[in-house]
């Protein structure tokens, strides 16, 4: 591990600083309608100091609480994701050639370089598995694969856990160890940082730092120990691809889908869920059409359409889909579980339903029990 | 990098209407470049771009010896197919493909084949039962079973009668719903298989269709001996981007796109008999 820097609190402003100079957009976390969003950070001020969220299956809530910290939250609703696998995107352009042929030209992105403050471990283990599918592959998406070469990660270890959280269940937090330019952890006083990149030593190097005390070490190491232990959420195990195959006529499948309402909220605000519809905007004086890709979700009628017939038409197919997907089929495509415990979609479920407890049902009673 | 995603301009160069509802189309490339790089196998698949509507996954039913063209047969159900109905020579669509993994031609050479198809989901075997035809010596028997809906659904009847014509080949054909100039039998196409023959030892079995009747056909093989590595199915799902990352088409663990859409009976046996997976 690289050595581990101290910066007091009122030089925290520096590290905004130090990225802007280096050509960075920076992003970081701030309360917007009720949660904590990501958006652009012109000033350290627009952080979340002093605010908590609170959450539970179907609730999410902002409260205020006594404390200098900016990041003595879990999560809000994105990830990652957006900023690499955008919502909507234009794949393409195809245009009309003398009123005859087609002319289909690329679209470029729109990039800059991208500084995101305040990652969680739960993220950067999302982020390795979109990388697996949409770059690590034989036809890696170049819309994809140019926004991730832009970006610079600035990750946070988790001292303030959700009650919707089990990343310690799945392997993937709360503390951060991997596939990040700079971490920080907060302290009152002060941050410890670390570099995990060239680039982040880079920018680190800028700052006013010191070495990090001891004390203030095992302070941070403390704060991130009690916020694995403060989990109480888990899934019945890492691996649950056979187990769930053997249940796929499981009577809890029915018993879910009595309480899901096929929205896609959880697959939207789910930091590893890939799947897109790609769908036609033509412009008014038809010449010019954009081919463009949106966010789908594996709970609509359209996404198992074929020819005239619905292949999953029920709730209840639609939910087994998801989960074996996630929690099973996924070890086989990219050698894990697709879950990374963020417990996102436990919280902006309408009905609150939560994956651990319907992969718990759906694993440990007997089929047509 | 080389995107993926972007088709290329081809010209509609022959139009045939095969049934109210169904015609096939043969397109050339634009690019003469990429037409002459363009290399393909029955089973694989295309995406067929209509300006302005969007993108549908076709199988190519043409030879891959003939040379330019690349023919789909195409029914007439949904926004885009609707619209390419309408197309004309001359006209002009998007293409990018081939995708997806074909029939096993290699495995089948040799042997004796038993294509199977039901509804109208025939265009990929017929692209094997072509590519068969052409290269007749290399194979052994040659069974076709079709089953259709209703006699009127029938593709290709001349072909079906010129096939029969062939040495070594068999037709059977059966339509759920007969009628007065409907020779063949009436019922699903799983009547058929007392009549078909079959060498458990030395067929290669090709088959296509709903999934129903799939499941029916498979399980009337593997009674007969038919070995479940013999047997090959043609799966479908939605595909948008064809290309392993839209996700609609996933099968398990399975991307239907790039993975099949052919594939061998144990690959999908696990999930076969489960329905709405």
């Amino acid at each position: 591990m690289s050595k581990i820097y101290q910066l007091a609190r009122n030089k925290f402003p520096q590290l905004l600083e130090a990225l802007k100079s280096a050509g960075y957009r920076c992003i970081g976390p701030q309360v917007r309608d009720g949660a904590i969003l990501f958006d652009d950070l012109e000033s350290i001020d627009q952080l979340p100091a002093g605010r908590q969220d609170l959450q539970a299956p179907g609730e999410y809530r902002m409260q205020e609480i006594h404390s200098p910290r900016y990041f003595a939250w879990a999560n809000g609703p994105q990830a990652l994701k957006p900023y690499l696998f955008t919502p909507h995107e234009v794949l393409w352009k195809a245009s009309r050639d003398n009123n005859v042929g087609i002319k289909f030209n690329e679209v470029e992105p729109d990039l800059q370089l991208l500084a995101l403050i305040g990652v969680r471990a739960c993220d950067l283990a999302a982020l390795q598995l979109q990388d697996a599918h949409f770059q690590e592959c034989d036809q890696p998406d170049p819309y994809y694969t140019k926004r991730r070469e832009q970006l610079f990660l600035i990750a946070v270890n988790c001292t303030h856990p959700a009650d919707t959280c089990f990343c310690v269940s799945t392997g993937d937090g709360p503390r951060v160890t991997t596939n990040y330019d700079l971490v920080l952890s907060e302290l009152d006083e002060s941050f410890l940082i670390a570099a995990g990149s060239e680039r982040g030593a880079a920018i680190l190097a800028t700052l006013s730092t010191t070495d990090a005390t001891p004390d203030a070490i095992e302070t941070a190491d403390t704060e991130t120990d009690l916020a694995a232990r403060r989990q109480t959420r888990s899934l019945p195990s890492r691996n649950l691809r056979d187990q769930l195959f053997a249940n796929l006529h499981h009577p809890h499948w029915n018993d879910v889908a009595e309480r899901c309402l096929s929205c896609g909220n959880c697959t939207s605000v789910c930091p590893t869920c890939f799947c897109y519809s790609e769908n036609e905007q033509p412009a008014m004086d038809g010449n010019e059409s954009r081919h463009v890709r949106e966010w789908d979700s594996c709970f609509t009628h359209g996404h198992s359409y074929i020819h005239g017939f619905v292949v999953r038409p029920d709730t209840a197919s639609r939910y087994r889909q998801w989960l074996i997907h996630k929690l099973g089929s996924w070890h086989d495509q990219y050698g894990r579980s697709g879950c990374v415990g963020c417990g996102r979609c436990i919280s902006w479920c309408p009905t609150g339903i939560d994956i651990t407890e319907e992969a718990t049902a759906v694993c440990t009673v007997k089929d047509n029990d | 990098m080389t995107n993926p995603h972007l088709p290329w301009e081809a010209e509609v160069v022959d139009k045939v209407d095969e049934l109210p509802s169904v015609f096939t189309i043969s397109l050339r490339i634009s690019d003469q470049k990429i037409r002459d790089s363009y290399r393909f196998t029955p089973g694989q698949f295309n995406m067929i771009y209509l300006f302005g509507v969007g993108e549908v996954a076709i199988s190519i039913v043409s030879d891959p010896g003939e040379g330019e063209l690349l023919s789909h047969t195409i029914r007439a159900v949904g926004r885009v197919t609707n619209g390419l109905a309408k197309l004309q020579p001359g006209d002009r669509v998007g293409l990018r493909g081939p995708y997806g993994r074909g029939w096993p031609l290699a495995q089948a050479e040799g042997n004796d084949v038993l294509a199977i198809t039901g509804g109208l989901g025939c265009a990929p075997s017929v692209s094997v039962i072509n590519y068969i035809m052409k290269r007749r010596d290399d194979f052994g028997h040659l069974t076709i079973m079709q089953g259709v809906k209703h006699y009127h659904d029938l593709l290709w009847k001349d072909r079906y009668a010129q096939w029969a014509q062939h040495p070594d080949t068999r037709v059977l054909l059966a339509a759920d719903v007969g009628g007065p100039l409907w020779p063949w039998h009436v019922g699903p196409v799983t009547v058929l298989f007392d009549e078909a023959h079959i060498n458990p030892q030395s067929t290669v079995v090709i088959m296509c269709g709903p999934e129903g009747m799939m499941r029916a056909a498979v399980q009337n093989l593997l009674e007969r001996g038919v070995e479940e590595y013999s047997i090959w199915l043609s799966m479908e799902r939605n595909m948008q981007c064809a290309i392993k990352q839209c996700g609609h088409c996933q099968y398990g663990a399975k991307f239907v796109c790039s993975d099949g859409p052919v594939f061998s009976y144990p690959e999908v046996k696990q999930l076969f008999s489960i329905k709405c997976f």
